[in-house]
């Protein structure tokens, strides 16, 4: 009796894989079928939307932060401006920061791309900045000493040195990108936003509401582990010192 | 252009829209809005900071509460949010639920680098004068950790800010998101409205605690050592 009741009044789910299991009917907290029939068609696309997203992001995030930073190590006066325009972009919220984006660029991957990278420069930057000039005054006494040339040095002996610091910040960036880049689905067609919206459209229908979500975390914690193995590969002397 | 002009009309209307009464005004929304930020950042202040305290006044735990902070970056609003909806339905309780989990790891782990980076001369010369390990907590580290604490608490009010008016995309209605989650009703005009007015309402709080943290600051602090300070607050971020 309960459950023809909830059956008839319950939310409606469309009918996608025709076989639809009394689980996903009765939505359950968690229907694994549901997963399985439905990874390669709604799954697995928003999954790869979402991190050729934010792969794009932090790409040009990095590249803008990396020049922004060398310039302002050479020219101390950029660092401050930079910073608060820097920080004025990471405090408007993301939901409000894409809808003002959406008027003077449209409703298109470009504005929630821009967007994404104004949030990866003001953690970027900082991170790089703090590097560089964390690297000691005598190790490059010794770079100038050994004849290195202001392009060898940095090249050589200041973004090795700096490397820790620089990847700790591509990982804040990485895992903030991958949570903010689920409100894209507000202004563009992508992203593990866009099956958490329409679960949340059904009632919400649990199953995908849990999977959407739980990819979106896995995922933040997959690329932190992937760019902590990549920074141990990467400074080898680290890891001597350490052990 | 156009379009802005639209929406600075619908500010400057607070938020009514000819044809439709009976819509929420703007002030009622905002005032919502920093209600239920309030009660997020309050009930994880209280939960947060003793906790970042006392680790860091032992020097002890520096894995957990900086890897808290970590993992709750990796949290994305929008995904908490539709979980405990998944598991509870979304009302003011889930909402709160929502914004605490996300902003305990930020306060906790300022709270802890904060206490944990004071001078430990200057605790060891507190030992010295026969002060008790409550004393040294209350009157040497505290006074001086509470720039960065606070640095810790402005981060989380503006992040709690955000969460919340995500939460009406998943369905919650309380909160400056409900008119940009409802473009039917408000039309572009209205979500851009809105959009500024969160925007603005999210620099206003960062810029008002950034006050509050400079008048906590004690006045010894302020003068003798701006850059160090300012050298702490960067250490924070890299964490």
């Amino acid at each position: 009796m309960a459950l023809a009741h909830l059956a008839a009044t319950g939310p409606v789910i469309p009918d996608y894989a025709s076989q639809s299991s009394s689980c996903v009917v009765h939505n359950h907290l968690f229907c694994a079928d549901w997963i399985s029939n439905n990874w390669s068609r709604v799954l697995w696309p928003a999954l790869r939307g979402h991190i050729l997203l934010c792969l794009v992001a932090v790409s040009i995030g990095f590249a803008i932060s990396m020049a922004l930073a060398l310039a302002a190590h050479r020219y101390r006066w950029i660092e401050r401006p930079t910073i608060l325009l820097t920080t004025f972009l990471y405090t408007i919220p993301s939901l409000a920061l894409f809808e003002l984006l959406v008027a003077p660029v449209g409703p298109n991957v470009y504005s929630a791309e821009i967007a994404l990278v104004s949030y990866t420069l003001l953690i970027l930057f900082r991170n790089i900045l703090t590097g560089l000039r964390a690297v000691p005054a005598e190790v490059l006494d010794a770079a100038e000493g050994m004849g290195m040339s202001r392009g060898q040095s940095l090249w050589r002996v200041e973004l090795p040195l700096a490397l820790p610091a620089i990847v700790a910040g591509l990982r804040i960036a990485v895992v903030t990108i991958i949570a903010l880049a689920t409100i894209v689905y507000t202004i563009y067609d992508a992203g593990l936003g866009v099956p958490i919206h329409t679960a949340l459209g059904e009632g919400p229908f649990k199953t995908e509401l849990i999977a959407a979500g739980g990819l979106t975390i896995l995922l933040a914690l997959l690329a932190d582990a992937l760019l902590v193995g990549a920074q141990r590969l990467l400074t080898p002397w680290a890891r001597a010192r350490v052990s | 252009m156009h379009d802005f002009v639209e929406a600075l009309k619908f500010i400057v209307h607070n938020g009514a829209i000819s044809g439709q009464p009976a819509l929420p005004s703007l002030t009622h929304l905002t005032i919502e809005t920093l209600k239920v930020g309030a009660i997020g950042v309050a009930i994880s202040i209280v939960i947060a900071v003793p906790v970042g305290v006392l680790l860091g006044h032992a020097h002890r735990g520096s894995f957990v509460a900086i890897n808290v902070g970590n993992i709750g970056r990796a949290l994305p609003s929008l995904a908490v949010l539709a979980i405990g909806d998944a598991f509870l339905g979304l009302g003011l309780t889930v909402v709160e639920v929502a914004l605490v989990i996300l902003a305990v790891p930020p306060i906790v782990t300022n709270a802890y680098l904060a206490v944990d980076g004071v001078d430990r001369d200057l605790v060891d010369a507190a030992r010295g004068m026969g002060m008790s390990e409550a004393e040294i907590l209350r009157r040497v580290e505290l006074p001086l950790a509470v720039p960065l604490i606070f640095a810790g608490i402005r981060t989380a009010a503006v992040f709690v800010i955000s969460t919340t008016t995500i939460a009406s995309l998943a369905g919650f209605s309380g909160s400056l998101g409900d008119v940009i989650a409802n473009e039917t009703s408000y039309h572009f005009s209205g979500v851009l409205g809105a959009a500024i007015c969160v925007a603005a309402l999210a620099l206003a709080v960062e810029g008002a605690l950034t006050l509050v943290q400079h008048a906590l600051t004690p006045r010894g602090l302020r003068i003798a050592q701006p850059e160090r300070a300012a050298g702490r607050v960067a250490d924070a971020a890299i964490a």
